[in-house]
Order: structure tokens, then C-alpha cells, then sequence
């Protein structure tokens, strides 16, 4: 440790706030360089944003920041730092991708550091070697626990030797036993790398700051006091980093820091309230909980103590009855909680692990709603929401909408919902997690009041080890497996040990020795890599960065059978539905009729209609009544009435008049029919057997109609090449559109922000899956259009093939575009079907030819590339056309390209806001 | 039973609240019923339409221009003179959609009683204007050289006149129908989307875990969630009725709108039941819209809005004659358009309420195996 040695990193004057909410505020401090600096406090505080800012992930919003000698503000010298410096966000594998292995992890992020194969193939293997996931190369990142996460986050950051190291919070929710390892594991590579890598981490186990050079205390945006573990205890005269953060806020913060109530000691020969025989849950070939028991004394506060992911809350899922256990039994009160058992339900108050309240409603309105739902008399509910108010000390948020409540104080919340029917039993699963020292103090105090006033059996799980110690019973659980069950003493005493965490550490190492012995490849002592850093700036634009993200999206995509099934079968279904129910050929139509003439003449009439291949005709009508009657319940769709004394005017050179009703519910149907029956009436006018005694005169032009391209006049021939224009700009701007906002939903977006991929890089190479998905559903719809509806191709196949490869990334280029402005994948959804469906059926040519559209809807269509494209797909299939006449869509198609791409490169941030 | 009944009230209230929480969501509702229902209503898509025509007059005679200037707005744009050279690549470009050709001395041989040629070109891949268009041609030529004929020679009344009558929209206007079929479109896709994202959204947020652990029962959560978007597109549509189609469109509607009412409330109890099914079945949001995609859609698309529903092939249409979305379409003709009243369409009625308590019957025998495999 050398502090002497320039700052690896300087903050001046550095402000932040996100709406009304200030995260940091003025906060200027120079970083020591080459040791290890822990960011300690609460959640909220700005520890996230102040890391993200020194990884050049956020931009800045005011003051000054220089890291590495680089201004972080300056794009140019941004991207000069940035390969110098690995940033792993908060959230346990955020920045990596669930479907992908531990070896294509490491391999996207080697790629995006341009690495060439021989070099991405030694460093991964070293990498592996050196954080012992060479033997789980293969699995997939989703399938690793919390532990291994950890470590293949680790090795995705330390892939391009970096010299500045940034980690939020690496640890939370892993089990002791791996944070140790994990520290151990950063230790090594510290001491090996050769230039003294600088390590800035922020965390919430105090116990872990312990162990760090150099100390930074935050509280509220601002710096409470800086140095080393033994400088800050000193400082305060504390025993342990926790007391001496806490000793550090504020008067106000650490107000209620109340003592907590005394646990008295429990009658034994209380009843058992929860008792677990041999409980067992499998998902599929996966042990989630294997044969746990356990028992649970009214009035006891017994805890559950493991790291995320070891199946504390799929064994609380079985004991509340959300899950069904695949062996074994768990009783509640002495019966199971089977559905529909309600009457132990009223029994039980139950908090899970996410905040589960409601937070469009209020904090009263939560608690007014629950009371209800218990059923609780009016008076009662009223005295026991105030008291719960007072109790947990809400009073000052009754009337906050509970989303926007601090999250101790939602915890706080949470609980009063969760006793508000003042429930015998009190099941929370992880209720403190992400909560700050200070709030969950407050918590404890609360549960133990609640248990010892109020006579509560409380069931709690927890991965903080000061927490467990505070329970009456424990068992430590790991890999689905209880370890050990008794009191945090007699935990303590059974190893011998200081602490319980020493004693939680020790218990599963004794269970990791019946596995496998702890791998420990790397010692302190082995010589430092050698000098290896491929030098230079990174390109301007890089083939292999690209291709990294092409490689990546599309393992992803070949992984998730949802998505995949509706990329590549979606279209297909769409085209049959399309193909064979969009007809605008009417046939069938039906007709009666209400002869009351029933002469010759008039039958002769009839006969022409019943001859017409277009009508179907139902029983004649008896009179007017059953006229309406019939065509108000759709059962006709035209009457023909004809008048008495028909056949006689015809014969006395009369005019003699035929009347018909059409149903006009459906103006284009009531169209035609009417222009079937006036054929129908000039071929009656027209028929030799026709006796009138005058001849009817013949038209005097002859007028042909020539329908062009498509003389049998069948709706398919144009149906069927529209619909895969429709389709082809449907689909792919939809999975474009999903696959970028996917990103930023699960946080792996950081990636853009502080690799050296460009925004250019990372938008077409997440558009060249989608390409090649199109023209895949291209291929099949070309099939299905030849093979399955016989709508040949009479033009050429060149013209179609450059239209559609042109197309296909104009329509992807557009679901890119909407994905710049949308925030959550539903949004992204709804927004493309909305924004691609409104213009391509109505004013892409798709209903109403293009020539006849006017005003905006002419605007929207010239804007919109299936205007283009239709008369390519409709112009090559059916109308035999080639490059002379569709050069100038395709043409126009091809200025689609930049102009939406460059659209999306200037809304998409290359910092987050 | 009033335990019930109360839970079921309760809930629902506070379904409403998450409902207008959600931004999005309250986006979409309003765009369908005015953005979206006003642009189909006035896109004249049922209807001849402002069709581009262009003349070749290789007569030049005052007959050929009669003809030439009898096709009118609103039916075809004004005609352009074109040369008969350049009828073929203005076709093929969509340029026009009609093309007139007259021949030369075409005045003289009418005279002459020589019944010359006259053709009309007509893009056949232009479904609907085609169809309509070319029978609105062969009317007015046949009129107008009648009627230049008439002049000279007192014209003879046909033996048999056929008077046609369109009954219930007489001037056979777009608007009447797509504004409703619009309408009627966005009740399906609204329907499930609301109920499924409700479902989906405390799935994502963990509250359903939380109350399945109170004493409420599936039955009453699920109805909760129908009754309460139910209430509320139900609402938007009695609105878009009065408001948007009475009101901005000028659609007279002659039938009872609380009939309507009626269906369309027994409609969105099976529409919110199909959404909360698919809500057991999707893990995600965006499974949910996928999902939607492929249900809603040849619901809408083949229920009889869009397209006759006896155009389509028999097996389609035998399976398509059992979706309520086609029950759907078909009262809300009967009633809006025709007058019908409840003893026309009672058997309607009663299929779409007994195929939504089908749907509300799949959707409890889901819900706790769905809802609780998808924890961690």
C-alpha cells in the first residue's frame, strides 16, 4: 500500500440528483491508489451512483471527476479509461447473462475488449483456473449459485487486466463461507497482478469492512468521515466498524437507537406451532429443499440463516401451502396448510421476500385494505391501524403512497400488514434484506417486542449473521440442506468458535469436505502474470466487438424456447390465419325471397338467382313481419320481393319492378351483393327465354373490364404477398425492439456503458439475429405461399430476395428505434405492435391503395417502410414484375437504413442519465 | 358468502388504483378508443374511395369527355390524361388504380350503333377498390352513353327495374361499421391485456404469494380482477359509444345501447377470464404480449369484423362460429345496426357468458400450480 503514490481517482464538488431526490451532494475526496477502499452505509445513500460515475457507467451532472488521470466527463478521454477500469454493478450477476455459460460469459466480455481468440482462449482458461470454475464451464451462468456468480462476475471484470477494479456490494446474499473465499480469492490476484490493481468496493456487511485498507463512511449523499478500520474506530471509540458508523450519523438517524427489549427465556413445554418432517421439494431434476426438519415452540423467534438460492424461501413457500412439498409433510397449528384450509390461514401473517405491498396504494389504505380482508370488525380494525401506526412509528407517512417510502420504512410497513389481524404465527422470509443497519435494528426491536408482548411464534430468515444471533433457535442451511439447528450458543460452542459466523464458516466447510476439498490453485507465492497488456486504444469501430453482441444475442435467442418458438413459428401461424381467413371474395351470400306474384315470370326471375354461384337461398319469406324479422337476426342478407301482378305487367309491356333489401351492417359486403344482383338482373334482362313483349335493348358499348394480374380476381394473389410484408415488419421490430430494452430491464445495459463497445457496435450487432430470424420467417412464408396457397412467383426471385434482405433491416431498424424510448419490455411490446400495426394496415397500401390515401395518413404511409415493400412483394409475385420497375422502392427502402439507425445511435445514451 | 362477496369488492378496489398506476397501460386504453377507433373509422376502407384513375382518350370526342368527367369525387380522384404508352408502368408502380381506356372514333361507332370496345384497366391486387370500382365503372359509362343517346332518341324504359335498398346504413358508410368493429376490436385485445397483466404484475411483484396466504380464494381473487377491469373498459366503451361515435364520428346508432351494454359486459367476463388464463400460463410480461399476439389477434382478425365471416373455408368457419368474439361481432350488428332485441340475441348471450365461466373454470384449476412454481 502506497499512498503516497498519485490518486487513482479524484472527486471535486460532485452533485447528483435524480428527480427531487438528492443522491450525492458536493462530495470531494481523492482515492489512494493501489489498495483496497471500502464505500460504506446505508442503501440509498449514493454509493451505487458515485460508483457507477467512477466507472463512467452514469454521466455526470455536476462537478468534477478525474479517474485513472482521465476526465470522466470528457467522451474522448472516457474512452481511453474505460478498458483501464471493470466495473460489476449491484445485483448479484447483473452485468451477465443467465442463458449464456460460464465460458460464453467470459468469452462476450473478451470479445468486447477485442481480444483475439488466442488471447480470449489463455486468459479464459487462466481466469477459470484461478476462481475454480474450470469445471462448470459449460453451465449455464443462471444455474450457478450465488458463490460462483460472484466469482464468474469477478472474472468477466478482470478478463482485460484492468488497473482499476470497481465492485457494488459483490457479496450480498452469498453465504460466509464464499465471501470468504471471495476476498481471499481478490487478495490473491491482487497480490500477483503487477501493478498493484486498486479495488473500490462498496458493501453492507460491516463485518467485511473490517478487513478493507482504507475507509470511506456515507450517509444521506455526503461523505461522514474517511480512513482506515482502526483510524474510524478510533475515532469514535467503537469496538467494531458497525458501532463506530453508527456513532458517526447524525443525531437524528440513529435516534431510535432504543435498547433492545430483553429476551425473556421461553417456556419449554409450549406448544409446537410449526413442525417440518423430512420436507422435500424437487423441480424437475433439481433439489431445491431436501428433507429438512424442523419444529418451532409458540412463541419462539426461530431463525433461518443461509446464503440466497439454499432454499429458505422455497421452504417457507411449503409451509404457508404456496407450494406443494414432493415428500414429506409441514403442519401448521398441527394440520398442513392445504388450500382452502382457511381457518389456519387467519392464524398466520406473512411477509415475503420482495416488498409485497401494494405501492400505488397508500400506507393507511394497505393497512385499511387488509383489515378488510381479514374481515375485522370495523371498531377493532380502527384502534388496532392506529396502533400499529404509532407502534411502528409511521405516523408521519400515513398518507404516502408506499412506493414512494424509504425502504426501512416499508419494511416497517410490511410487518404492520403482516400483524394487522394480530396473527399467532408471523412468517418473514429475508424481511431486512437491503435495509441499513440503523432500520434494521429498529426491525429487530420490533419483531422481538411482537414475540415476547404479544405471545407471537415469529419464523425468520435472514443471511445477516448479527441477526441470526438475535434468535431464541436457528438452523443454518445450505444447498437445500439444514446443517445444524440450535441456539446461536450452543452453534457457537458445538465448533469452538468466536463468532457465529466463524461457526457457520466452519460447519460448511466440515459439509464441503464430504464433497470435494476447497480448491485453492493460486497461492500468494506464485510469481506475478507477466507483463502482457495489449496496448493501444481501442478501434473506432471493431468487427469483433460487433460480433461479440450478434454471438450473444443469438445464443440467448436459440436458448429461450418462448421467444424462439414465436420468432420463428409466429409468423407461420399468422400467415395460415391471414392467408385462409382475410378474404375479400364474398360468396355464399344468403337471400329469400318473398315471391307474391308466383307466376311463371316470376319464378324465371328467382331462377336466375338461384343459379348465381354467389347466393345461397334460405326458406322463402312468408311476409313483411318475418322480412325484418330475418334480416334483423342476420339470418338473410338480402330479400328479393317481387310485387303481385308481375308476370302480367311484363306481359302488358309494363314496367315491372323487383325490389330488394340489402343488410348494410358491413358497408363492403352490402356492395357487392348489390352489385351481384344487378349482374344477376342484366343477365335476366339479357336471357332469350326471357319472353317480354319487348326485347330488351343491348348495351351499346361493349365494356371490358380487365382485371390486371390477376384475371381470376382472387383475393389470395394479393392477401398472401401482403401479409408477409405485414408480418416481416411486425415481427422483427417487435424482438428488436424487446431485445434492447431486455438489457436495460435486467441492468446487463452497463455493458455499453463501460466496455469499449460503441453504441454502432452494440445496435447492430444485436440487429444481425434478428436479420437472420427474418429472413428464416421470410423463407418459410415463401413456402407457405407456393406450396400452401399456390401463389406463385411470376416475377423474378432476385428483385424479392434484395427487397426483403433491405426490408428486413428497415424493420429492424425500426423496433430499434422504439426500443430507444421505452423503458420496460411490456412498453417495448405494446409500443411497437401499436406503432407497426396502425400504419401497415392502414396506410400501407394494405386496404386502400397508397394513390388514394390524402393528409396525414399519406404522410404516416410515406414514412413507413411496408409501403415500399408491399408493392416489391406484391410486384414480383403476383404482378411479374422485376428491378426496371421496383428499383425505385428498393432504393428508397435502402435510405430507410441510415436514417433509422442514425436515429437510434442519437437517442440511445452511451452513459446513463 | 358475504365474506366472499365482500373480499371480492375489496380487492377490486384495489385492482382500480393498480390500474390507473399504471401509465402505460391507462396510455394504451385511451389511444384504442379515440387515436385508433377514429383513424379505421375514417380510412374509408369498405368503401370506392377517392380511387386513382387515369384516362387514355384517344377519341377526343364530347362523348368521351362526358364519360371522362361523369367519374367524380368522392368515388375516384379527377381523372389524369395519360398516354397509352404509359398505362403498363404507371400500373405497375400503383400509380393508378384504374386505368380508362377510349378507343379512337369510339363517338362515331356508338352512333353508329357499332357497340365499340372500351376498356378498363383495373389493378386487380388492390382487393377491395377492384371489386367495388369496376362495378361503379361499367354503371357510369353505361349511364352516360345511355344517356348521350337519349338526346337523339327518346330513350325505352327497361321491362323489369330492380330497386335495391341498403337497409340499416343507407348510404353504406364506412365509419357505421368500422367505428363499432373498432371498438369491438380493442374490448378483446383491452380485455386481455388488462386482466392478464394484472395477473402477471402481482405474479412479478410477489403480492400474489401474499394474499394466497391470506384466507381469500383463487375464485375470489380471479374475480376481483374480472370485475374490476371488466367495470372499467366497460366504462371506456359506453364513453367511445356516446362520445366518440355518436358524438365526433356522427354515427347514428339506432339500436339500444344498454343492450349493447349488456353483451359487451357478459363479453369482457370471458374476454378477462381468457386474459387471466393466459396469465397462468405466460412467466413474464413479454411472454404475456407474445402470447396475446398469437390469441388476440385471429380472434379479431377472423370474428367478422374485418372480413365475412362465410368467406372463410368451412372448418375455419365452423371453429370460428364458436368464439365469442364472433358472437361478439354478430350481436353488436344486430343490436347496433339492425334493432334486434334481447329475443334475437339471447342465444349469443348465454354461449359468451357459458365460454367465460369455461375460461374462469381453467384459470382456478391453474392458478395456485402457476402461481407457485414461479418463485425462487
Amino acid at each position: 500500500m502506497s499512498i503516497a503514490a498519485p490518486p487513482v481517482a479524484v472527486v471535486r464538488h460532485l452533485s447528483q440528483h435524480y428527480r427531487d431526490v438528492t443522491a450525492l451532494d458536493d462530495v470531494s475526496i481523492a482515492l489512494p491508489s493501489g489498495c483496497v477502499i471500502g464505500l460504506i452505509g446505508p442503501d440509498g445513500v449514493g454509493k451505487s451512483s458515485l460508483l457507477s460515475i467512477l466507472a463512467g457507467a452514469r454521466a455526470i451532472q455536476r462537478g468534477e471527476i478525474v479517474v485513472l488521470g482521465a476526465d470522466m466527463a470528457d467522451r474522448r478521454a472516457r474512452e481511453q479509461a474505460c478498458p483501464r477500469i471493470a466495473y460489476m454493478p449491484q445485483g448479484l450477476g447483473k452485468n451477465l447473462y443467465p442463458d449464456l455459460s460460464v465460458r460464453e460469459n467470459i468469452a462476450f466480455f473478451a470479445r468486447l475488449f477485442g481480444q483475439s481468440r488466442a488471447e480470449r482462449d489463455w486468459r479464459i482458461a487462466e481466469l477459470m483456473e484461478a476462481t475454480a470454475l474450470s469445471d462448470f464451464a459449460d453451465r449455464p451462468a443462471k444455474k450457478l449459485s450465488g458463490g460462483m456468480k460472484q466469482k464468474l462476475g469477478l472474472c468477466c471484470s478482470l478478463i482485460h487486466d484492468p488497473d482499476l477494479l470497481i465492485l457494488d456490494e459483490p457479496t450480498t446474499g452469498v453465504d460466509p463461507l464464499s465471501r470468504r473465499q471471495f476476498w481471499d480469492l481478490i487478495d490473491r490476484l491482487r497480490a500477483r497482478s503487477a501493478t498493484a490493481m486498486s479495488v473500490v468496493v462498496a458493501t453492507a456487511y460491516m463485518e467485511e469492512a473490517e478487513r478493507f485498507d482504507w475507509l470511506i463512511a456515507m450517509n444521506d449523499g455526503r461523505i461522514l468521515a474517511t480512513g482506515t478500520p482502526a483510524e474510524l474506530k478510533a475515532q469514535t471509540a467503537a469496538q467494531t466498524i458497525e458501532d463506530a458508523f453508527i456513532a458517526l450519523l447524525p443525531p437524528d438517524a440513529s435516534r431510535h437507537q432504543a435498547a433492545m427489549p430483553v429476551k425473556t427465556e421461553l417456556d419449554p413445554d409450549h406448544e409446537m406451532v410449526i413442525v417440518a418432517r423430512d420436507l422435500t421439494c424437487r423441480f424437475g431434476d433439481f433439489t431445491a429443499v431436501d428433507r429438512v426438519n424442523f419444529q418451532i415452540r409458540k412463541g419462539e423467534i426461530f431463525g433461518f440463516v443461509g446464503s440466497n438460492g439454499c432454499g429458505k424461501t422455497t421452504t417457507m413457500k411449503m409451509l404457508t401451502g404456496l407450494l406443494p412439498p414432493t415428500a414429506g409433510e409441514a403442519l401448521i397449528f398441527g394440520r398442513s396448510m392445504e388450500a382452502g384450509n382457511h381457518e389456519s390461514r387467519r392464524r398466520v401473517g406473512y411477509m415475503s421476500q420482495a416488498f409485497s405491498l401494494y405501492g400505488e396504494l397508500t400506507v393507511r389504505q394497505n393497512l385499511v385494505l387488509h383489515a378488510r380482508l381479514f374481515h375485522l370488525p370495523h371498531d377493532f380494525a380502527e384502534k388496532r391501524i392506529a396502533e400499529l401506526i404509532d407502534r411502528c412509528d409511521l405516523t408521519e407517512h400515513v398518507d404516502g403512497l408506499a412506493a414512494e417510502l424509504p425502504l426501512g420504512i416499508r419494511q416497517r410497513l410490511s410487518l404492520a400488514v403482516a400483524v394487522v389481524h394480530a396473527p399467532d404465527l408471523l412468517i418473514l422470509d429475508e424481511p431486512t434484506s437491503g435495509v441499513d443497519p440503523v432500520a434494521r435494528n429498529q426491525f429487530w426491536r420490533l419483531l422481538i417486542e411482537l414475540s415476547r408482548n404479544d405471545d407471537m411464534t415469529i419464523f425468520v430468515s435472514t443471511h445477516f449473521m448479527n441477526e441470526a444471533a438475535r434468535c431464541d433457535r436457528l438452523s443454518l442451511m445450505h444447498d437445500g440442506r439444514v446443517l445444524a439447528t440450535d441456539t446461536p450458543d450452543g452453534l457457537i460452542r458445538a465448533k469452538g468458535a468466536q463468532t457465529l459466523e466463524d461457526a457457520f464458516v466452519a460447519f460448511l466447510e466440515q459439509d464441503a469436505g464430504l464433497d470435494a476439498p476447497p480448491k485453492m490453485p493460486i497461492d500468494a507465492s506464485s510469481p506475478p502474470a507477466p507483463e502482457r497488456r495489449i496496448s493501444g486504444k481501442p478501434a473506432r469501430f471493431s468487427l469483433r466487438r460487433l460480433f461479440a453482441y450478434t454471438i450473444r444475442e443469438g445464443l440467448e435467442l436459440v436458448r429461450d424456447p418462448i421467444r424462439l418458438m414465436f420468432a420463428l413459428f409466429g409468423t407461420a401461424f399468422l400467415m395460415i390465419v391471414f392467408g385462409v381467413g382475410i378474404s375479400t371474395d364474398v360468396n355464399d351470400l344468403t337471400f329469400a325471397a318473398l315471391d307474391r306474384d308466383q307466376t311463371p315470370e316470376s319464378r324465371a326471375y328467382l331462377a336466375e338467382l338461384r343459379g348465381s354461384p354467389y347466393f345461397v337461398e334460405k326458406r322463402p319469406l312468408v311476409d313483411y313481419a318475418d322480412l325484418e324479422r330475418r334480416m334483423k337476426a342476420g339470418d338473410i342478407m338480402a330479400s328479393i320481393e317481387i310485387p303481385p301482378n308481375f308476370g302480367l305487367d311484363i306481359k302488358r309491356g309494363r314496367t315491372a319492378f323487383v325490389s330488394a333489401w340489402i343488410d348494410g351492417s358491413m358497408p363492403f359486403r352490402a356492395e357487392t351483393i348489390r352489385g351481384y344482383l344487378e349482374g344477376t338482373h342484366q343477365l335476366y334482362l339479357g336471357d332469350p327465354a326471357v319472353k317480354t313483349t319487348r326485347p330488351a335493348a343491348a348495351s351499346p358499348v361493349n365494356t371490358e373490364i380487365r382485371f390486371k394480374y390477376n384475371q381470376a380476381f382472387n383475393s389470395i394473389y394479393a392477401m398472401v404477398p401482403t401479409t408477409i410484408a405485414l408480418l416481416l415488419a411486425l415481427f422483427p421490430a417487435i424482438l428488436m425492439a424487446l431485445a434492447v430494452v431486455r438489457e436495460k430491464e435486467l441492468g446487463s445495459i452497463t455493458n455499453l456503458y463501460v466496455t469499449p463497445v460503441t453504441r454502432l457496435e452494440f445496435l447492430l450487432g444485436k440487429q444481425l439475429p434478428y436479420v437472420g430470424v427474418a429472413l428464416v420467417n421470410f423463407a418459410v412464408m415463401f413456402g407457405m405461399a407456393t406450396l400452401l396457397f399456390n401463389v406463385p412467383l411470376r416475377g423474378a426471385i432476385l428483385p424479392l430476395l434484395t427487397g426483403t434482405i433491405i426490408y428486413v433491416f428497415t424493420t429492424t431498424a425500426y423496433g430499434m428505434l422504439i426500443s430507444t424510448f421505452c423503458r420496460t419490455q411490456i412498453a417495448a411490446l405494446f409500443g411497437t405492435a401499436i406503432l407497426t400495426v396502425l400504419p401497415a394496415t392502414q396506410f400501407s397500401g394494405m386496404l386502400v391503395p397508397v394513390s388514394s390515401l390524402s393528409g396525414v395518413g399519406r404522410i404516416i404511409g410515406m414514412g413507413f417502410p411496408m409501403t415500399y415493400f408491399r408493392p416489391i412483394s406484391v410486384g414480383t409475385f403476383t404482378k411479374g414484375l422485376g428491378f426496371a420497375d421496383l428499383g425505385a422502392d428498393i432504393l428508397i427502402l435502402l435510405v430507410f437504413i441510415p436514417v433509422l439507425i442514425g436515429l437510434s445511435l442519437v437517442l440511445l445514451p452511451k452513459q446513463d442519465s | 358468502m358475504w365474506h366472499s362477496l365482500s373480499n371480492i369488492f375489496w380487492l377490486g378496489t384495489k385492482e382500480l388504483r393498480s390500474l390507473f398506476g399504471d401509465v402505460v397501460l391507462i396510455g394504451l386504453v385511451i389511444y384504442s378508443f379515440t387515436v385508433a377507433v377514429v383513424s379505421e373509422a375514417q380510412s374509408n376502407s369498405q368503401e370506392l374511395h377517392h380511387a386513382s384513375l387515369g384516362v387514355v382518350d384517344e377519341d377526343n370526342s364530347e362523348l368521351s369527355r362526358r364519360i371522362i368527367s361523369a367519374f367524380m369525387l368522392p368515388y375516384f380522384q379527377t381523372p389524369v390524361y395519360i398516354k397509352e404508352s404509359q398505362i403498363e408502368p404507371l400500373m405497375n408502380s400503383g400509380r393508378f388504380t384504374f386505368v380508362l381506356d377510349i378507343p379512337p372514333n369510339f363517338q362515331r361507332d356508338v352512333l353508329a350503333g357499332h357497340r365499340p370496345a372500351l376498356q378498363v384497366n383495373v389493378d386487380a391486387t388492390a382487393m377491395i377498390q377492384a371489386g367495388l370500382g369496376s362495378g361503379y365503372a361499367l354503371q357510369i359509362i353505361n349511364t352516360e352513353v345511355v344517356g348521350y343517346l337519349a338526346r337523339s332518341n327518346p330513350s325505352e324504359a327497361s321491362p323489369v327495374e330492380l330497386v335495391t335498398r341498403i337497409a340499416f346504413n343507407p348510404n353504406i358508410t364506412t365509419a357505421w361499421f368500422e367505428s363499432v368493429m373498432g371498438i369491438i376490436n380493442n374490448v378483446t385485445m383491452l380485455a386481455i391485456i388488462l386482466a392478464g397483466a394484472a395477473l402477471v404484475r402481482e405474479r412479478e411483484h410477489g403480492t400474489m404469494d401474499h394474499l394466497l396466504v391470506m384466507p381469500l380464494s383463487p375464485f375470489e381473487i380471479a374475480m376481483s380482477k374480472i370485475w374490476a377491469n371488466a367495470l372499467v373498459i366497460a366504462v371506456t366503451v359506453a364513453v367511445a359509444l356516446y362520445a366518440v361515435v355518436q358524438g365526433f364520428l356522427r354515427v347514428p346508432i339506432t339500436g339500444s345501447i344498454p343492450l349493447f351494454m349488456g353483451g359487451v359486459v357478459l363479453y369482457l367476463f370471458f374476454a378477462t377470464a381468457v386474459g387471466l388464463f393466459l396469465g397462468t400460463i405466460a412467466r413474464s410480461m413479454p411472454q404475456l404480449g407474445l402470447l396475446y399476439i398469437l390469441v388476440a389477434v385471429p380472434m379479431n382478425l377472423l370474428s367478422g369484423g374485418a372480413t365475412p365471416v362465410e368467406s372463410q373455408p368451412v372448418w375455419l368457419s365452423t371453429i370460428m362460429k364458436a368464439s365469442p368474439s364472433t358472437h361478439f361481432v354478430s350481436f353488436a350488428q344486430a343490436i347496433l345496426y339492425r334493432g334486434a332485441g334481447i329475443d334475437v340475441v339471447w342465444p349469443q348471450f348465454a354461449a359468451v357468458a357459458g365460454i367465460g365461466a369455461l375460461f374462469l373454470a381453467l384459470t382456478l384449476w391453474r392458478f395456485r400450480a402457476a402461481v407457485g412454481a414461479t418463485g425462487t
